[in-house]
C-alpha cells in the first residue's frame, strides 16, 4: 500500500490542459531580469493521474468518517455533511470579502445569528468571530486581558497562570502576548491548588487561564472559589473552550466567573478537523472587555429609520471599534467553518445541545466504567468523567514493558484510531479517551474489547504488542532520523537534477 | 436526536452501568448555582431540509457579479476535482497526522506542498502552512527578529506597498513582543531607492519586500535584497503564488536571494469564500529551519525500511516547548493545503505560467479599456495582474454605481493611499473575457457620463 | 544508575564543569541529562564572544520528544563550541563528560561560581530525585 509521489508519476510535457488558458499570452512588457529563468519543480501529470493519486492518498488515513476516533481533548464526532454543503452554496463561496455589504445580507445575517447563540451558550455579551484557531482565539483572550490593564492604567499586570495540566498553547500564547507564566499544581483529586494560588496571585497578575471541564477530564468544582481569588487580586479569568462540549447547555462561563472565552468551533460545533485545519476560535466576553474585542465584528443598523438601512447587517471596524485589539486576519476569519458552525447549530437547536453534552459525557463514563471493570486504572477514579477520562497504563508498562504509545499503535492494527497518549504531561502513560456523543455503546463496546485484548496480549507476549502496528501503510517510523536527516522536499532527494528537468528519468 | 445514535434501551443499560438514574445525573459534580437548565437564547432545531431551504434562500441574496476586484484576494478558475477530493471524508474528517501510521495520506500530501511551495519560492523548505497570507506575514517578521542573531534588532523594515491590512495584522500580533514594523516610505508605485539612504546607521532585523507590490507594481527586488544583506538583515518576499510561475522566485533575488518568503495561498484553489478559510504559506533557507513555526513534514523510514513520513522538528512547537515555542500555532490549514496541492499538480508549472500570463494581459487590456475615458490615467507601470487607476472624481460613489450595474469595480486606495488621490485599484484575473472587460468599460462611461465608442 | 565523574562539578540544573589548565572552563550536559532526554538530533550553540550570565540560556538540547535549554553555570565569555555537534548531536548521548561537550568559557573576574556541586553532592541529588 505504498502510493510513489505525484513529482515521480510524471512525464516532461505532460499536462491537464483544460484547466490552463489554451495558449500563453504574451509578457513581453514585464521586465526582463524579473522574468523566471527556470520553471518551479511542479509535477507533470495528466488528470487522472492526479485524480487517482490523491484518492489513494485519501484511503491512507484514518477519518471520523472511516473509523471510531476518539481522541482526547479534540472532539473528533461527527462532521454532518450538510454543513459542508450548504456552506459551499456559489452565493457564499463565490463572494469576494470586499464585496459591499448591501452585496451579502444572507452571509451577514447568518454570522450575526452565530454571534447571538455563541453569546447564548457562554452567557457572554459580546462575540468576535475571527479567530482562526484555537490558538488564535486564546492570543486574542490574553492581548484583550492585557489591553484591559492598561487602559485602566495598570500596565505592570504582566503574569499569566496557568494549571500544570494545561495545554502547552496557554503557556506559548502567554508569552506571545508578552506576558510571563506562573505555573500551578493540581492537587490529587485533579482540581486546581487553591492555596498555591493563594500564594501566586498579586498585583503583576494579569489573568489565570483554566480548561473547565479540565484536561484532566473532570470539572473544576471549586472554579467560584477561584474566580474570587483572582478577581480579588485584580486578575481577570481565561476559559479555554476545549471542553466546552462537555457542559454545553448545562452550565455558562460566564456564570463561573470568567471574563472571556475562547471556543474552538471545530470541536464542539463539529467543523471539519480537515487534517489539521482550518480551525475557528471565537471569542466571547463580558462587558468588560467588550470594546477590545478583535474586529470586524457584524452589526445590525437598528432603529435607523432611513427607509434604506435600518436592519440592515454591516461589518463594525477600526471606526466604530477604536479600542480593539486589532485585526487578525486578511478578511474574516474562517468564514467558511463560521457558516458550517451555523448550520450545525441551527439543526442541533438548544435542546440539541444539551442532549450533546449529555451524551458525550454518558459515552465517557461508561466507557470509564468498563474498561476499570476489565481492570484498568482510570487516573482519577472518585471523579465523574466529564466527556473524557484518563486511564494510565503505568501499571502494566512496569510489569510488561508495553507502553502507552505500544497501546496506541496496536489499536490501529484493531481498526480504531488512538487516543490521545502522553497529555496531560502529569499522568505517567497515560490514554486521554474522548469518545463524544455521536459513537453508540456497541463501538463503545469494541473500542474496550480491544484495549482488553491487547492488555492480555501485553501480559502474555509483550513483544508482539511492541510489533504493532503490522496492517497500516507503513509501520512505526524513525523519527530520529526524521529529525537528524532532514528530508522535507522532493527536490532534497534529487539535487543533482538541474530545477526544470525534473521529470527526465 | 441529530446525531447522537443511542436507542432509549442503550441509554438506560449505559446508566445502570454507571450507576446514575438519569443523565442529568452525570452533572452531579457541577455545583448547583452553576447549573443552567437549557439555552433559551438558541432557536429550536431544524431538519436538514429546513436548514437547506433557510441557507439557499440566504445565499441567493448575494448578488452575483463581474469581479474586478483583487486587493488580497483573486478569483481564479478552479478545477472542480480539486474540492470533489479534498471533501474526501478521508481528508476532511481527519486530524493532525500525530499518529503517522494512521495519517500517511495527510502526511505524503503535506510533504509534496511543501515541496511545490519550495519550488515556487526558490527556497529550501517550505512549512505545511499558516492561517492565511497576513499572519504568515507576521509570523515572517517575528521568524526574522529571532533569526537575526547578529543584528539584535527587533525592528522590520516595511515598504508601504505591503498590503495594509496585513500590516495592521502583523501590528496587532506583535504588539505583545516589541517586535517594530518601521515603514520605508514610497510614492512612485514601487520603493524609492534614494530613501534608503536616510535609513544608514540605523539596526533593523530584516527588510520586507512585496512581490508584486499592494499596488501591482514590481520592486527592485535585486537592489533592495543585496542592500539589506550589506547591511546584516534577513529578507523576506511577501509574494503572490501565481505570480512566482512567471516571475523570478524569491530565492534568486540580488545575488544571495531572499532569506523567507511567504504569502497568501487563496489563489491556489481556494474559492474567495467571502473571505476564507484560505491559507498562509512561508518557506525559507535550510539554515532558518528551526526558527519557523507550524507544523513540518519530513521523510524517513519504518522498521522495515520502507520510506514514510511524519511530523518532524517538533521540538519547536508549543506542545513540547510550551512558553518557549516558536509560536502557539497548534496547526496549519490542512483542508486548504489539500486543495492547493491538488490544484498546483493539474496545473503544473505550463498551466500555472498561463495562467500567471492571462492575468497579466487581461490587466494590460483592461487598463488600455479604462485610461482616457473621462480623463481616467494609470500613474504607475508595469505591474502584474492589478494595476492602480486615477479617476477624476472620488471613487467610492462610482464603486457603488458599478457594484448596482453588476460590476465589482476594484478597490478604493484613498482611505490607504490619500496621495494617490481618488486611487482605484483593479484586476483582471484569467477568468475576465474581453466581453467582461467591454462591459465595465461601458458602465464606467456610464457612471462618468462620457461617450463610448461602439 | 549514572555516571558521575568524580573530577568534575556539577550543577543542580544537570550541567557538568571541568577547569582547563589555562584558565578557561569546558560545559556539558550530564548522563542523566542526556538519559532523560533520549537521542538528541540537535544542538544549539552560542556564538563565540558572546557574554554570559549565570542562568542566561545559553545552549538548546534536542530530541524528538524534548527540548531543554542549558544554563550558563558561570559568567564569562563563550570561547568555543563544540564543532563535531553540528553533524553528531548523538554524541552528547554516547560521551557526555568527553566528545559530547558543549561550550568552552573564559570566566569573568570576580572569582569562582557558587553554588556549583562536586559529584557526591550531585550523586546525592541524582538519588534524592529517584
Amino acid at each position: 500500500m505504498r502510493e510513489p509521489l505525484i513529482f515521480d508519476q510524471g512525464r516532461p510535457g505532460r499536462r491537464a490542459p483544460s484547466q490552463a488558458p489554451g495558449v500563453a499570452a504574451p509578457t513581453d512588457d514585464l521586465p526582463a531580469a524579473l522574468i523566471r529563468r527556470t520553471p518551479p519543480p511542479l509535477p507533470e501529470v495528466s488528470e487522472l493521474q492526479v485524480v487517482r493519486h490523491f484518492t489513494r492518498l485519501s484511503q491512507l488515513n484514518f477519518s471520523i468518517d472511516t473509523h471510531f476516533y476518539p481522541l482526547g481533548s479534540c472532539t473528533m464526532k461527527y462532521n454532518p455533511r450538510a454543513s459542508n454543503k450548504l456552506a459551499m452554496l456559489p452565493g457564499f463561496l463565490d463572494r469576494h470579502p470586499l464585496e459591499p455589504e448591501g452585496h451579502a445580507q444572507g452571509f451577514l445575517e447568518c454570522l450575526f445569528e452565530l454571534q447571538e447563540m455563541l453569546k447564548a451558550v457562554t452567557g457572554m455579551s459580546g462575540v468576535s468571530l475571527t479567530p482562526m484557531a484555537g490558538a488564535q482565539g486564546e492570543f486574542a483572550g490574553v492581548a484583550m486581558i492585557r489591553a484591559y490593564h492598561v487602559a485602566r492604567g495598570d500596565a505592570g499586570r504582566t503574569q499569566i497562570i496557568v494549571p500544570d495540566a494545561a495545554h502547552g498553547t496557554n503557556p506559548a500564547t502567554a508569552t506571545m502576548c508578552g506576558c510571563d507564566v506562573v505555573e500551578i499544581p493540581t492537587g490529587p483529586d485533579g482540581d486546581v491548588d487553591v492555596d498555591a494560588l493563594r500564594k501566586v496571585v498579586g498585583p503583576q497578575t494579569a489573568g489565570i487561564m483554566l480548561t473547565n471541564p479540565s484536561t484532566l477530564g473532570a470539572f473544576e468544582r471549586r472554579i467560584a472559589e477561584i474566580a474570587a481569588v483572582v478577581h480579588g487580586a485584580g486578575g481577570l479569568l481565561y476559559y479555554d473552550g476545549a471542553n466546552l462540549n462537555a457542559i454545553l447547555g448545562r452550565a455558562l462561563p460566564a456564570a463561573m466567573g470568567f471574563d472571556v472565552v475562547h471556543i474552538n468551533l471545530h470541536k464542539t460545533f463539529s467543523t471539519p478537523h480537515g487534517g489539521g485545519g482550518p480551525g475557528a476560535g471565537i471569542v466571547a466576553v463580558t462587558d468588560r472587555l467588550e470594546p477590545f474585542l478583535p474586529i470586524p465584528i457584524v452589526g445590525r443598523r437598528d432603529g435607523q429609520h432611513d427607509g434604506q438601512h435600518d436592519g440592515q447587517y454591516c461589518w463594525l471596524a477600526e471606526k466604530d471599534r477604536p479600542r480593539s485589539i486589532g485585526r487578525l486576519s486578511g478578511f474574516m476569519g474562517n468564514a467558511g467553518i463560521l457558516l458550517r458552525a451555523y448550520v450545525y447549530m441551527r439543526l442541533l437547536g438548544g435542546e440539541g445541545m444539551r442532549r450533546v453534552s449529555g451524551f458525550a459525557t454518558l459515552n465517557a463514563n461508561y466507557l470509564m466504567k468498563r474498561l476499570a471493570a476489565a481492570g484498568f486504572t482510570p487516573a482519577y477514579p472518585q471523579r465523574r468523567a466529564s466527556h473524557e477520562f484518563i486511564i494510565t497504563l503505568k501499571d502494566i508498562t512496569r510489569e510488561t514493558g508495553v507502553t502507552a504509545m505500544d497501546f496506541a499503535k496496536a489499536l490501529l492494527d484493531k481498526g480504531f484510531h488512538a487516543p490521545t497518549t502522553y497529555f496531560p504531561l502529569l499522568v505517567p502513560e497515560c490514554l486521554l479517551i474522548e469518545p463524544t456523543e455521536s459513537e453508540a455503546r456497541q463501538d463503545l463496546d469494541g473500542f474496550a474489547q480491544a484495549l482488553i485484548d491487547i492488555r492480555d496480549l501485553a501480559l502474555r507476549d509483550p513483544a508482539e504488542v511492541k510489533r504493532a502496528p503490522l496492517t497500516t501503510p507503513v509501520r512505526r517510523l524513525d523519527d530520529v532520523r526524521a529529525a537528524k536527516q532532514l528530508d522535507l522536499t522532493w527536490q532534497s532527494r534529487h539535487p543533482a537534477r538541474p530545477a526544470g528537468s525534473h521529470n527526465q528519468e | 436526536m441529530p446525531f447522537i445514535p443511542h436507542t432509549a434501551d442503550d441509554t438506560s443499560a449505559m446508566l445502570d452501568a454507571i450507576g446514575v438514574r438519569t443523565i442529568d445525573d452525570l452533572f452531579d459534580e457541577i455545583p448547583a448555582a452553576l447549573r443552567v437548565d437549557g439555552l433559551p437564547g438558541v432557536p429550536a432545531g431544524l431538519s436538514e431540509a429546513a436548514i437547506t431551504r433557510l441557507m439557499r434562500e440566504r445565499a441567493a441574496r448575494n448578488v452575483p457579479s463581474i469581479c474586478f476586484l483583487g486587493a488580497g484576494a483573486y478569483e481564479h478558475h478552479i478545477p472542480a476535482a480539486v474540492w470533489e477530493i479534498a471533501t474526501r471524508g478521508e481528508f476532511y474528517s481527519a486530524y493532525t497526522p500525530y499518529q503517522a501510521e494512521a495519517s500517511q495520506g495527510t502526511l505524503q500530501l503535506i510533504y509534496e506542498y511543501q515541496s511545490m511551495l519550495a519550488g515556487l519560492t526558490g527556497l529550501d523548505v517550505s512549512n505545511a502552512s499558516l492561517y492565511d497570507g497576513a499572519t504568515a506575514f507576521a509570523e515572517a517578521c517575528l521568524m526574522a527578529v529571532r533569526s537575526a542573531r547578529g543584528a539584535r534588532s527587533r525592528r522590520v523594515l516595511v515598504p508601504r506597498y505591503v498590503n495594509p491590512v496585513w500590516r495592521k495584522v502583523a501590528r496587532a500580533l506583535l504588539a505583545g513582543q516589541n517586535v517594530e514594523l518601521v515603514e520605508l516610505a514610497a510614492s512612485t508605485g514601487r520603493t524609492d531607492l534614494a530613501a534608503l539612504g536616510a535609513l544608514e546607521g540605523q539596526d533593523f532585523a530584516a527588510l520586507c519586500i512585496p512581490y508584486p507590490n499592494f499596488l501591482g507594481g514590481f520592486e527592485p527586488v535585486d537592489e533592495l535584497t543585496d542592500w539589506a544583506h550589506a547591511r546584516g538583515m534577513l529578507v523576506i518576499a511577501a509574494c503572490n503564488p501565481t505570480a512566482l510561475a512567471l516571475l523570478k522566485p524569491p530565492g534568486e533575488w540580488g545575488t544571495k536571494g531572499a532569506d523567507i518568503a511567504c504569502g497568501e495561498g487563496q489563489p491556489l484553489g481556494i474559492p474567495l469564500g467571502s473571505g476564507g478559510p484560505y491559507f498562509g504559506f512561508l518557506a525559507c533557507r535550510q539554515a532558518l529551519v528551526r526558527q519557523m513555526p507550524g507544523r513540518i513534514v519530513g521523510g524517513t523510514v519504518d522498521v522495515e525500511g520502507r520510506p514514510g513520513f511524519t511530523l518532524t522538528l517538533q521540538a519547536r512547537e508549543q506542545h513540547i516547548r510550551r512558553s518557549k515555542a516558536t509560536s502557539n500555532i497548534c496547526t496549519n490549514q490542512g483542508l486548504m493545503v489539500t486543495a492547493a496541492t491538488i490544484y498546483l499538480s493539474l496545473l503544473g508549472s505550463e498551466g500555472l505560467r498561463r495562467v500567471a500570463a492571462q492575468c497579466h494581459a487581461n490587466t494590460r487590456s483592461l487598463v488600455g479599456a479604462l485610461t482616457g475615458l473621462g480623463g481616467i490615467s494609470a500613474p504607475f507601470a508595469p505591474y502584474f495582474h492589478e494595476a492602480v487607476l486615477t479617476l477624476p472624481r472620488p471613487v467610492a460613489p462610482v464603486l457603488g454605481k458599478l457594484a448596482a450595474a453588476g460590476i465589482l469595480g476594484g478597490y478604493d486606495l484613498s482611505a490607504d493611499f490619500p496621495e494617490l488621490g481618488h486611487g482605484l485599484l483593479v484586476c483582471a484575473t484569467e477568468l475576465r473575457t474581453a466581453e467582461d472587460i467591454d462591459a465595465y468599460r461601458r458602465a464606467l462611461a456610464g457612471v462618468l457620463g462620457v461617450a463610448v465608442a461602439a | 544508575m549514572s555516571d558521575v565523574p568524580r573530577q568534575l562539578q556539577y550543577t543542580k540544573e544537570h550541567e557538568w564543569l571541568r577547569r582547563e589548565d589555562d584558565g578557561t572552563v569546558v560545559v556539558g550536559i550530564t548522563d542523566h541529562a542526556q538519559h532523560q532526554l533520549g537521542e538528541l538530533v540537535y544542538v544549539e550553540l552560542p556564538e563565540a564572544g558572546r557574554a554570559l550570565k549565570p542562568g542566561d540560556a545559553m545552549a538548546v538540547v534536542e530530541s524528538t520528544k524534548a527540548a531543554s535549554d542549558v544554563y550558563a553555570p558561570l559568567a564569562g565569555t563563550v570561547t568555543g563550541v563544540n564543532p563535531a555537534l553540528a553533524s553528531q548531536p548523538e554524541l552528547v548521548n554516547t560521551d557526555p563528560y568527553g566528545a559530547g561537550w558543549l561550550v568552552r568559557v573564559r570566566p569573568a573576574d570576580g572569582g569562582p561560581a557558587g553554588g556549583l556541586l562536586d559529584a557526591s553532592a550531585y550523586a546525592a541529588l541524582l538519588d534524592a530525585a529517584h
